[in-house]
Parts: C-alpha cells; sequence; structure tokens
C-alpha cells in the first residue's frame, strides 16, 4: 500500500485562507450566499455539473475552517450530504435541478449504517440538520432516494441543542416526488459526510485548544498565569497529542475519499477518534476558563454544543468502531 | 524503474549478496551512498529526500540483501549518527559513521545517572583537561547496551562553576578504554538489558570532543529529539507494532474475546494507526517538539495494548516464560511473551524523557505555556542541592 499524502497542499492552503479571511469579515444571514459565491459549497461537483471539479481533501479544509467558527450554515446538510448523494445518483436533469439550489438530505443527523426513510412519502423524519435553509429535500423512500420540494413539506425546526446547526422534523403526507436513486447513494453521502465530519470536529479542537491556551497565558493567579501550573500544562499537552493524532486520521479520511483507497476504514477510524477528541477539547475549554466558560457571553459553550452534537452525528464512536471491527479483521 | 532503484541495481551487481560476505555488502551499499540517502555524500547517503529510503530498502530486500539489523544498534542509528552528523568535525563523521551503520561498531548512551535522570543537565561526571585528553571520573546508571557497544555519547561536567546547563560537553568515549566498567543491572522482566558504568580516570582524547567546550547541553539536545522520533515516529507498515502483536493473539483466541476487550482493543487499534498516519505527517521534516507527542501517544497505547493482551490471556496470563536473567543482543519491545511485552513497555514512558518531562516540552515548546519557576537555573552548579 502506497502512503497516503496527509500534508496539506499549497492549494489547500490558500482555500483555507481564503475561506477564513471570509469568516472573520462576515457574520449572520449573507454569510452562506458568501460561501455559494465563494465556490465552497460546490468544491467536489464537476465542472460540467457547476461545480469546481475540486475532491474531497479540499473540502475537509473548509469544513475545518467551518468547524473553528462554528459557522451556522447548512454545510453539512448541503454541501456535503446532499451533494455527495446527488453526485451518486448520476447526472440527469432532476440532479442539476437540485445541485444548482440548497438541497438537504433529509435523514436524521444521527443516522449511521442503516437508512429507513419513509413510505410512500407519507411519514415523518425527526432531527434533520439544516432542514431550515432547504429549498428542496432528498428524501429516502420505498428503497430508493426521491428529490422532494420543500414547499411540499411541513417543516417544524426543533431547539436544538446546537443552535449553530439546528435540526427540525419534517412531515410529509404523499408529497410529491421523483426518483433520484437508490438507498447506495444514502450510503455513499453518510460515508462522505462521516469522512468530513471529521475535519470539522479538527477545526473544533484547534480552535478550543487555541483560546484555551491563549487564556491561560494571559490569566493570573497565585501570582502567575495560571498556564504555569503543571496540571495545567499538561493536561494541554494531553489535549494537543490527541489533536495530533485526530488531525492525521482526518487528513486520512479526506484522503481515503478522494482517492477511494480504503474508504470505509478510513471514515470509521477518524470518526471514532475525531469525535471524542473534539468533545474533550471543548469540556477542557469550558473547565479551564473557569466562571468565564460557563458564561453564555464567551463563545466556549457554542463550540461544547457543537462538537457533543457531532458526537451523535453520522454515527457515534462506539457504531464506527463496530463498522471498523470487521473491516479490520478483529471480530468480536 | 526510478533513480533509486537504478542505483541499487548497480550496487547489487556489483556486489551479490548471496556471494557477498555481509559486511562487505554493507560496507559497499554505504559508500554507494545506499545508507540513509538524506545523508550527505560521502557518509552513507546522497543529500536526497528521505522518502526516497522506503524505496531503496524495498527494492534491496527484494533483491535478498542483507540488512544492518536496525533493532541492535538503534542507539547508534537513532541518536549518536544525527548527532555526529549535525555537531562531529569532519574526521570524526569519516571516522564513525560508516561502521556505526553497518553495525561492525555498537554504540550506547552515557547521559543517565543515579543523581540525573529528568533532571539531566545536573549530572556530576567530571571530565578535566589534561594535555590532549580530558580525564573522565564518575557514575552513569540505566545504560542500555552498554556490554555490547564499543563507543558511547557521553555527557560529562567541564565547569561546575557556571549554572547546570552552561558547564556541560559532549564526549565520545571508547567503551574498551581503560577505567571503563560496565555491570549489569536486572530489570523487571528478568533481563539486564541495562547496565550502571562507573567511569575511573578515563582517558578521551580531545579530538573525540563532539562541539565546543560548555556547548554539550545543545548537542545534547540533538540527541534527546532524535531519541523521541526513533522510539515513537519510526516508519512501520499497519499493525507493524505492538497492536500487529496484540491483534494476532486476539485472532488467535477466539474462545476468550469479551464485549469489554473487543470495544478497548478496536479503540486502541484506532489510536495505534492514527499514530502511524501521525508519524507520516511528521516523517517529512527534521525531528522538532512535535516528535515528543509521537513518543508520548507511542508510550501510552503500547502500554494500553500489552496490558489488555495479558488479561485476554487469562490463565495463561498468569504464566511468565522465563525469568533467567539474561544479556539480550538488542532492545527488544514486542518479543518473547505477553508477560515480557506488559513488563518492557513499562520503561516506554521512562526511557527517552518520562511522559510527565514531555507532557512539560510540550506545553512549553509547542503550547509556548509559560515555564515553570525554577529556582535553580541561576546558580552555580556546585551550589545546587544534592
Ligand atoms: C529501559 C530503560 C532504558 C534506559 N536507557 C538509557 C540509556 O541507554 N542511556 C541513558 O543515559 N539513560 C537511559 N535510561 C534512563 C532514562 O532516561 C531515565 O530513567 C529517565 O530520564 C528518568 O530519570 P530517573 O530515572 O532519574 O527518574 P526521575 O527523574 O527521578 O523521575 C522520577 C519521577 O518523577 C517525575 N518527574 C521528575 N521531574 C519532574 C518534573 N519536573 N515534573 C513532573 N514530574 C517529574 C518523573 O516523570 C518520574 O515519574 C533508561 C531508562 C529505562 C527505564
Amino acid at each position: 500500500m502506497t502512503e497516503p499524502d496527509l500534508r496539506y497542499s499549497e492549494v489547500e492552503e490558500d482555500l483555507r485562507s481564503s475561506v477564513r479571511a471570509l469568516l472573520t469579515a462576515r457574520a449572520g444571514a449573507g454569510l452562506w450566499r458568501e460561501l455559494v459565491g465563494l465556490g465552497v459549497t460546490s468544491l467536489p461537483v464537476p465542472e460540467g455539473l457547476g461545480g469546481q471539479g475540486a475532491g474531497y481533501r479540499e473540502v475537509a479544509v473548509v469544513a475545518e475552517e467551518l468547524g473553528a467558527s462554528v459557522a451556522p450554515v447548512p454545510f453539512l446538510g448541503s454541501a456535503v450530504l446532499a451533494t455527495a448523494a446527488l453526485l451518486h445518483a448520476g447526472d440527469t436533469p432532476e440532479v442539476r435541478l437540485a445541485l444548482s439550489g440548497t438541497p438537504v438530505l433529509a435523514v436524521p443527523l444521527s443516522s449511521w449504517g442503516a437508512v429507513v426513510g419513509v413510505r410512500g412519502l407519507t411519514g415523518s423524519i425527526r432531527s434533520v440538520a439544516d432542514a431550515a435553509a432547504a429549498d428542496r429535500f432528498l428524501v429516502p423512500a420505498d428503497n430508493g432516494l426521491y428529490l422532494v420540494e420543500a414547499a411540499d413539506v411541513r417543516v417544524s425546526p426543533v431547539p436544538s441543542l446546537d443552535e449553530t446547526r439546528p435540526v427540525a422534523d419534517l412531515e410529509f403526507s404523499a408529497a410529491p416526488g421523483t426518483r433520484l436513486a437508490g438507498l447506495d447513494a444514502v450510503r455513499r453521502a453518510l460515508l462522505v459526510g462521516a469522512g468530513i465530519l471529521a475535519s470539522e470536529q479538527v477545526g473544533v479542537a484547534q480552535w478550543c485548544l487555541d483560546t484555551t491556551v491563549a487564556y491561560v497565558r494571559q490569566r493570573v493567579q497565585f501570582g502567575r498565569p495560571v498556564g504555569s501550573f503543571q496540571a495545567v500544562k499538561h493536561r494541554l499537552a494531553d489535549l494537543w497529542q490527541e489533536l495530533v493524532l485526530a488531525r492525521a486520521a482526518a487528513r486520512n479520511a479526506a484522503d481515503a475519499l478522494t482517492t477511494g483507497v480504503d474508504t470505509a476504514v478510513a471514515v470509521s477510524l477518524a470518526q471514532s477518534l475525531c469525535a471524542t477528541v473534539a468533545v474533550r477539547a471543548a469540556e477542557e475549554c469550558v473547565q479551564l476558563h473557569g466562571g468565564i466558560g460557563m458564561t453564555w457571553e464567551h463563545p466556549a459553550h457554542r463550540y461544547l454544543k457543537r462538537a457533543k452534537a457531532n458526537e451523535i452525528a453520522l454515527g457515534t464512536p462506539g457504531m464506527h468502531r463496530a463498522t471498523l471491527a470487521p473491516l479490520i479483521d478483529l471480530l468480536g | 524503474m526510478s533513480e533509486w532503484t537504478d542505483r541499487v541495481a548497480a550496487l547489487v551487481a556489483a556486489h551479490d549478496p548471496a556471494t557477498t560476505d555481509r559486511a562487505a555488502f554493507l560496507r559497499a551499499r554505504f559508500d554507494a551512498g545506499l545508507a540513509w540517502v538524506h545523508f550527505p555524500e560521502g557518509l552513507g547517503g546522497l543529500a536526497a529526500p528521505r522518502e526516497a529510503q522506503r524505496e531503496v530498502d524495498a527494492a534491496l530486500s527484494a533483491a535478498g540483501a542483507p540488512d544492518n539489523d536496525p533493532r541492535r544498534i538503534g542507539i547508534g542509528l537513532g541518536m549518536a549518527a544525527p548527532t555526529i552528523l549535525a555537531h562531529g568535525t569532519a574526521d570524526q563523521r569519516r571516522r564513525f559513521l560508516r561502521p556505526l551503520w553497518t553495525g561492525e561498531e555498537v554504540w550506547c548512551q552515557l547521559f543517565s545517572e543515579p543523581g540525573a535522570g529528568s533532571d539531566l543537565a545536573a549530572l556530576a561526571t567530571r571530565a578535566r583537561r589534561d594535555g590532549d585528553d580530558w580525564v573522565v571520573t564518575g557514575q552513569k546508571v540505566w545504560t542500555s547496551s552498554a556490554h555490547n557497544a564499543r563507543w558511547a555519547i557521553l555527557l560529562g561536567r567541564t565547569d561546575p562553576d557556571v549554572p547546570k546547563h552552561a558547564g556541560l560537553t559532549y564526549f565520545v568515549c571508547d567503551m574498551t578504554a581503560p577505567g571503563v566498567d560496565v555491570r549489569p543491572l536486572r530489570q523487571i522482566t528478568g533481563e539486564a538489558e541495562f547496565n550502571e558504568v562507573f567511569l575511573s580516570e578515563v582517558r578521551v582524547p580531545d579530538t573525540d570532543r563532539l562541539g565546543d567546550v560548555g556547548d554539550g547541553w545543545r548537542v545534547a539536545r540533538t540527541t534527546l529529539m532524535n531519541e523521541r522520533v526513533a522510539i515513537g515516529g519510526r516508519p512501520v507498515p499497519r499493525e507493524g507494532g505492538m497492536v500487529g502483536v496484540v491483534a494476532r493473539t486476539w485472532r488467535d483466541n477466539p474462545d476468550r474475546r469479551t464485549p469489554d476487550l473487543h470495544d478497548r482493543l478496536v479503540a486502541l487499534w484506532v489510536r495505534a494507526e492514527a499514530l502511524r498516519l501521525a508519524g507520516i505527517r511528521l516523517r517529512t521534516g527534521s525531528p522538532g517538539p512535535e516528535g515528543s507527542a509521537m513518543k508520548l501517544a507511542f508510550a501510552g497505547i503500547a502500554q494500553a495494548l500489552s496490558g489488555l493482551e495479558v488479561e485476554l490471556l487469562a490463565e495463561d496470563g498468569l504464566r511468565y516464560d522465563d525469568w533467567t536473567e539474561r544479556r539480550p543482543a538488542h532492545v527488544d519491545y514486542l518479543g518473547r511473551g505477553a508477560g515480557y511485552r506488559y513488563l518492557r513497555a513499562k520503561g516506554n514512558s521512562i526511557e527517552g524523557g518520562t511522559s510527565e518531562i514531555l507532557r512539560t516540552i510540550i506545553a512549553e515548546r509547542v503550547l509556548g505555556l509559560p515555564a515553570e519557576p525554577r529556582a535553580d537555573k541561576d546558580l552555580p552548579w556546585k551550589d545546587l542541592p544534592r
């Protein structure tokens, strides 16, 4: 087996800089439109279908930056999950139509493994991420994936643990829809989503580590910066070490999604590690900020909520270990 | 075919591995620049990118060429060589590197002392100038492979009147010189892999000094950084280390599996594979403090895996293969039985810098956190409490 390419290329670093610049300059409602304008929401889409013709390595870099800013944009539900499903479905007029808008994959964000969906486009699907932004839904139903106009679906936003990636419940009653593909398109989307989510988790964890390090360097108690106490230093060193492992695993997943080599192993490997590291980083961030870490005002809580929601999203670490075990010949 | 495989083909054509004596072949390989391709020309390398080594090694092993048994000479390859390359004179590089690489001369590391472990810079072994020589007296401890070694890298105190870091000088010590006394120290595995080494009036010629007088700490840092990468960041295939051994035990013992052990094993497999991938990311570039993360993670993973293997083996985990006090030819992390592996892995978080010290290094040099207050830093060494 040749070695995977786990560095960031110059092109990828340039992409990171421009996304980061945009994220620092803009916030709020216009952000998604700006990201669309920059082309970063259609990176893996071939140029012939109106996209950038890039690969999942680039998508992963964008996900890292969006994670580092917990940006409230429908990137995962639309640009990652729905796009991956559509690209798997093949080039049809409906696929082109869907790609031109903001399609969202209608599965519970917690999905991993078998996806049930609805029967006869009637029924409900709970906890769908980014649903409020959708103009069309890709709906698993009757052993296939259907394109349904958002206007034909009742979308009920619910209070979400992670308000930067809110979930909503969907209600269908004999909604009109066009069949796009079989359910393998959904499985492909979940695989891509889980692989890319690992990079988002790395972005979340890196922000938490950087922010905590900066804080403990300047916060003085007992006449010295709290970051000079060994109990604190060693915890942050351990966290950094976890992040070194997580980043390697996340880069490996992004590379494997691009090359198609050993993809299932790479994705579940990354998910079973990165989800946990992001949660730990966010929890350390809150703890080592003391009281200010418990406030609504400080941004740490948004990272904690994103990290915890992400741990459930697209398979828990335990589910990914269960997926991994037979693939690496370690049967229970 | 590439430039590298062409060079290997030329070497093998001129020195058929089937008929050439092993040492002669290794010397020829060194002279062809195929020993460590990233080293300079004339010193066993071709000033080539490190990555090319994989291709060279693969082509040589396909041609049936002998290797230099790197496990037997780990300290030479991993620590002495990069230090000699970075700080040695042209004469020293020419004299030492070739037999070091071929394995004709084994190296050991005379750093730690009874009073100076983590606080290495506090060491007391005294080196006094006498004409063209230095006269060295002191006691070293935990010296792996000293019983096989021809040479040692040695850190000694040349000036007790200045703060501890400033009074050190780095030497190469001839282990066959009069006054060098190597005594076995038995460790928890039953083996005597390391030693105590008593140095009494050992004469070291000034030409065997590495770096300037008083600059020993800077030279030693090269050794220590390389040591950490050598321990944690070695290029291995998937399941190449402890994880492969334990995974095989798992596969061979279907009756002993439990859900608890299963989940822990898969989680450790994930960490081991991620560490291997992190090593691939790190290897392009010279070793920096990031190497400390590799060693820190390596120790934790190896210890958890080897502990899990003993549990998995249940009643067989209660037995031990052999407590005989052996003198091993090389440091072995993976050999023998599960009990041995479990016990030997305990050293991984002590040797080459303890895990506590590595965390401090990461916190200060990678993350930029403030140093702890240190009362001893500016005092002359001779006034430090001992
Ligand atoms: C198997 C093995 C092989 C070895 N081979 C060699 C060799 O070939 N050559 C050689 O020179 N040395 C060798 N060593 C020695 C090794 O480098 C030292 O043991 C190590 O640096 C620790 O020093 P120490 O044993 O004196 O422990 P100490 O430094 O006394 O440490 C005792 C405990 O205190 C902790 N501690 C110390 N200082 C701090 C601090 N500032 N903050 C927090 N915790 C601290 C340590 O982490 C440790 O847990 C070997 C050791 C082992 C176990």
